[in-house]
């Protein structure tokens, strides 16, 4: 009988854990009403209703009605506004850097994900629903990003956007020339050491991305009788080339950052975003000039000597030359507090707080290539929405509900509902025989050594940790 | 090919002589920078009489005047209330749509001890080698030109207590203000309290990140060997305490009776006798709830002043922490659960359920400093999970001045109490308000830092 007890508790976690039971089958149907809506796109609805069909938001109006069947969300005296995006995380990505080669773009974050991450759920119970992530900052050239939303409890395929355009990161600066932490005895120093190793270690890898697609369009247009040998290296770079793969550059001197931009107009292509980019603000007007988009932390700064010159005034400086600007966690931590981190925007500088909501919303989908489908509360979006209990910019704000595609994937009722069950689970466990000391029949109780996940990887840990 | 790898080893070594090089320009820059903020820094604000009329004034310590008038004089608050009559030389600043704040104080921070906390060790002044360092005092280590100080006093905190990490016995923290130009001038307390860091049962993070090293042994995946080696630790740091109680017994009977044996000078005995003798309080790292209890038995056998930095299962142990007068200062809001399968907001609620359980508590960023202006927000989410929102400004201004023995001088609006203020358009805690006036030691502080004069310097490039 304790046997099957047991493996009753097994099967309980093995499926996905009690929190996925929190998830509410709406079926992607759902109507909330009377709503103080922030739409990131047209300003702020009072006592407004949004309806979700089959995850697409239908309609946004007064007094709308919806079937029976369908669940009804009573917001009143509450907030919603767009799911909050991410365009710099390392949730549910179980390895992070390749680190061996200078040079990793064949590698994929696709084939390293872990869709039962803790750090997703935690995510979600700070207001978000989408995220760009990335490969660490170890190389000059490090490997393929995913775009995904965290629909937790869901296989990890449904995790990924279709139709995200796919992307790679770049890093410059103190993580890759991997002076941040002391070499260990015997290791020997790769190449580049230098910034200007860097970017001529980036040079290096376009120049033969160039000869490769010459290879194939010579061996394509009949020029030459043997194709050419494929190349897990060089085909991401030759898609960045065609305009086909965006680049996500880690990097925090501007006069880094401002190498790559050149780079980049040297081969024609555009750089999608440049990443934490702390000191963007010193070459607005050139990031401007080019339309790339740049991914900040809001405030973060002085943890190495390359962000000594971080200022939380990046974000408005940037903002107000036209820039496309988001917010980013790179933590699981940061991430559960994202909004306050918009908050924080309208206060140094003072940007206004539709363009500050914008920065974890609209501006990241776009940066992601999604902003077509999500980002703000617009008919024929999809449906991810957060749902406050107050102002979002509010520091005694917090989530009670967060839907993608109409879904519920975290309730906070149900959260605390399920503590007492949840609790008395973990009650049951520590009574099975394994689990108690010689004395009382079990073997001697255990200290697991993997106890704590490693979940921050704010900025020295993703380039140095792993 | 040994003329290559000839060649190649020579590189590396001329490679490392750059690498030393480079070490020593990142540190003189460093150190440079610090200078250019010390212009910053040594604008030490202005003295006067201000007069901060119409405004409203949240005393923290009691009710909220909704218009009234703040009096600072010679450094003090000479007078607060609603009729206050100001003095013909007063300068006086408009108050309406102000609100006055008492400032707020961060209490287990490191804030002065490290610039730059990765990769450039010449700005690090956290840790001292060996792990008995009961005379090293966090007063002789803070540079009062570090950026982090204008840029944590211009979001209204006012006030910190800055501590060493490492080791079992770290050192002795300092009450600093926010403001001087040498550390005398910014010393509230200079030696506040000895840190230790309490043996712990296994293996995690302490509330000053150093954490318990020092004592070896390693790790164990045995509960049951853990908790033997943590005891044999406690044995090991009471054997501290008590040779050091001897030595002071063995020094004072010499003073008394020259005929007995001299006993050696010795600085780390020294610096022990008013932290043995509960003179002064003692800062335990602790996290988890069987170790809270035992820093509360520690405490109990010693017959010390205790308070536990950290915290995370403090509510657990309200009983033990009650009854030994310990209060705690939680510096998790900013941490993650510490298990997967925690709530989602454990450690959001920890002080909501500190509150419940009548610990006397504070809430600090824990940070070395860059963060620690951060401040407000961390006591502002508590606020959001069952803190109340009285309760979570009293957990940055009012509760860590009782905690840290200095309620009398500060942490409300009070007349007589060191004129320690902020004025702000709004809430303090929230992070959409913008503090427009502030004053340390009665003294106006310009609100500038490292980056307003970046702003400044880059906002208007075309």
């Amino acid at each position: 009988m304790k046997k099957i007890t047991f493996y009753c508790i097994l099967l309980l976690l093995i499926t996905g854990g009690s929190h996925s039971t929190v998830q509410t089958q709406t079926a992607g149907d759902v109507l909330i009403k009377n709503a103080t809506i922030m739409t990131a796109i047209r300003g702020t609805l009072a006592e407004t209703d949004i309806l979700v069909q089959k995850g697409k938001i239908t309609r946004i109006g007064k007094n709308l009605t919806a079937p029976s069947s369908v669940r009804v969300i009573d917001a009143t005296g509450k907030y919603v506004t767009p799911g909050i995006i991410d365009a710099h995380s390392h949730a549910m990505v179980s390895a992070i850097n390749e680190g061996a080669f200078s040079v990793t773009s064949m590698t994929r974050i696709r084939d390293v994900l872990n869709p039962t991450d803790i750090s997703i759920y935690r995510a979600l119970a700070g207001g978000v629903t989408g995220a760009l992530l990335l490969h660490g900052s170890a190389n000059s050239i490090g490997g393929q990003s995913s775009t995904v939303k965290f629909k937790w409890g869901r296989p990890v395929e449904e995790f990924l956007v279709a139709d995200a355009p796919p992307g790679i990161k770049f890093a410059m600066g103190e993580n890759v020339r991997r002076t941040t932490q002391a070499p260990q005895p015997g290791q020997q120093l790769r190449y580049p050491r230098t910034r200007q190793g860097v970017i001529e270690t980036m040079r290096d890898a376009f120049v033969r991305a160039r000869d490769y697609r010459q290879a194939w369009a010579d061996f394509n247009a009949k020029k030459t009788k043997v194709a050419p040998r494929r190349d897990f290296e060089l085909e991401p770079l030759v898609e960045i080339i065609e305009g086909k793969r965006l680049v996500h550059a880690h990097g925090y001197r501007s006069d880094e950052h401002l190498n790559l931009l050149i780079l980049a107009d040297e081969f024609g292509f555009k750089i999608g975003t440049l990443q934490h980019a702390l000191e963007a603000y010193k070459i607005a007007p050139e990031i401007a000039k080019r339309g790339t988009a740049v991914s900040i932390f809001a405030d973060s700064w002085g943890f190495k000597l390359e962000s000594y010159d971080a200022i939380p005034y990046n974000a408005y400086i940037l903002w107000k030359n036209g820039v496309n600007v988001s917010i980013n966690s790179d933590s699981a931590e940061r991430i559960r507090r994202l909004n306050l981190d918009a908050a924080k925007m309208m206060k140094y500088g003072g940007v206004p707080e539709e363009e500050a909501l914008k920065m974890i919303t609209l501006n990241p989908a776009i940066q992601l290539g999604i902003g077509k489908r999500t980002g703000s509360i617009e008919v024929g979006k999809d449906g991810d929405i957060a749902i406050w209990n107050m102002h979002p910019f509010s520091v005694a704000s917090r989530v009670d509900t967060t839907l993608i595609e109409g879904e519920i994937f975290f309730d906070r009722a149900a959260d605390i509902q399920m503590r007492a069950t949840l609790a008395a689970e973990r009650e049951a466990l520590e009574k099975l025989d394994v689990n108690r000391p010689p004395a009382a029949g079990g073997g001697p109780p255990r200290i697991p050594t993997e106890r704590f996940e490693e979940v921050d990887h704010h900025d020295e840990i993703d380039g140095g940790g792993r | 090919m040994s003329s290559g790898f000839k060649v190649k080893s020579s590189m590396y070594y001329s490679v490392l002589q750059y690498f030393s090089i480079i070490a020593a320009v990142v540190v003189i820059s460093s150190g440079a920078f610090a200078q250019n903020d010390g212009t910053e820094q040594n604008a030490i604000g202005r003295a006067g009489t201000f007069a901060i009329v119409n405004a409203r004034i949240v005393t923290v310590s009691g009710a909220t005047i909704e218009n009234g008038t703040v009096l600072i004089q010679n450094g003090r608050i000479a007078a607060v209330g609603p009729n206050v009559s100001v003095p013909s030389g007063a300068e006086r600043i408009d108050g309406r749509g102000l609100t006055v704040f008492p400032g707020m104080i961060d209490s287990a921070t490191s804030i002065g001890l490290a610039e730059i906390t990765l990769a450039v060790a010449g700005s690090v002044d956290l840790q001292e080698t060996g792990t008995m360092n009961a005379h090293t005092k966090a007063i002789k280590g803070i540079h009062p030109h570090s950026a982090h100080i204008n840029v944590t006093r211009v979001n209204g905190i006012t006030t910190a207590m800055s501590a060493p990490r490492g080791g079992i016995i770290s050192g002795q923290a300092a009450i600093i203000n926010l403001n001087g130009a040498t550390p005398a001038e910014m010393a509230v307390v200079p030696e506040f309290g000895l840190v230790i860091n309490f043996p712990r049962i296994a293996v995690g993070g302490g509330g000053f990140g150093g954490g318990g090293g020092g004592f070896g042994g390693g790790q164990t995946t045995d509960f049951n060997e853990a908790v033997r080696r943590r005891d044999t630790q406690v044995e090991e740091l009471k054997k501290l305490f008590t040779n050091a109680e001897h030595y002071l017994r063995a020094r004072e009977a010499y003073a008394k009776d020259k005929t007995l044996p001299y006993v050696a000078e010795d600085l780390r005995h020294d610096a022990m006798a008013p932290y043995l003798r509960g003179e002064k309080v003692v800062i335990f790292t602790a996290e988890r709830e069987r170790d809270i209890r035992g820093v509360a038995k520690f405490v109990e056998d010693m017959k010390l002043k205790g308070i536990i930095v950290g915290g995370q299962e403090a509510w657990m142990a309200a009983d033990v922490l009650k009854k030994n007068n310990i209060p705690v200062i939680f510096t998790h809001i900013y941490t993650l659960p510490v298990r997967p399968d925690d709530a989602y907001d454990s450690l959001f609620e920890a002080p909501a359920k500190m509150q419940a359980e009548g610990i006397r508590f504070a809430i600090s960023t824990g940070d070395t400093g860059p963060e620690a202006r951060d401040l407000p927000y961390h006591a502002g989410l508590a606020a959001a999970f069952g803190l109340s929102r009285e309760d979570a400004l009293k957990s940055v201004t009012l509760y860590p001045a009782q905690i840290l023995g200095v309620a009398d001088r500060m942490g409300s609006i009070e007349t007589g109490k060191v004129a320690n203020i902020v004025v702000s358009d709004g809430d303090i805690l929230e992070p959409r308000t913008n503090i427009r006036y502030m004053f340390i030691n009665g003294r106006m502080i310009p609100l500038t830092s490292r980056h307003t004069r970046l702003f400044d310097a880059f906002k208007d490039r075309k």
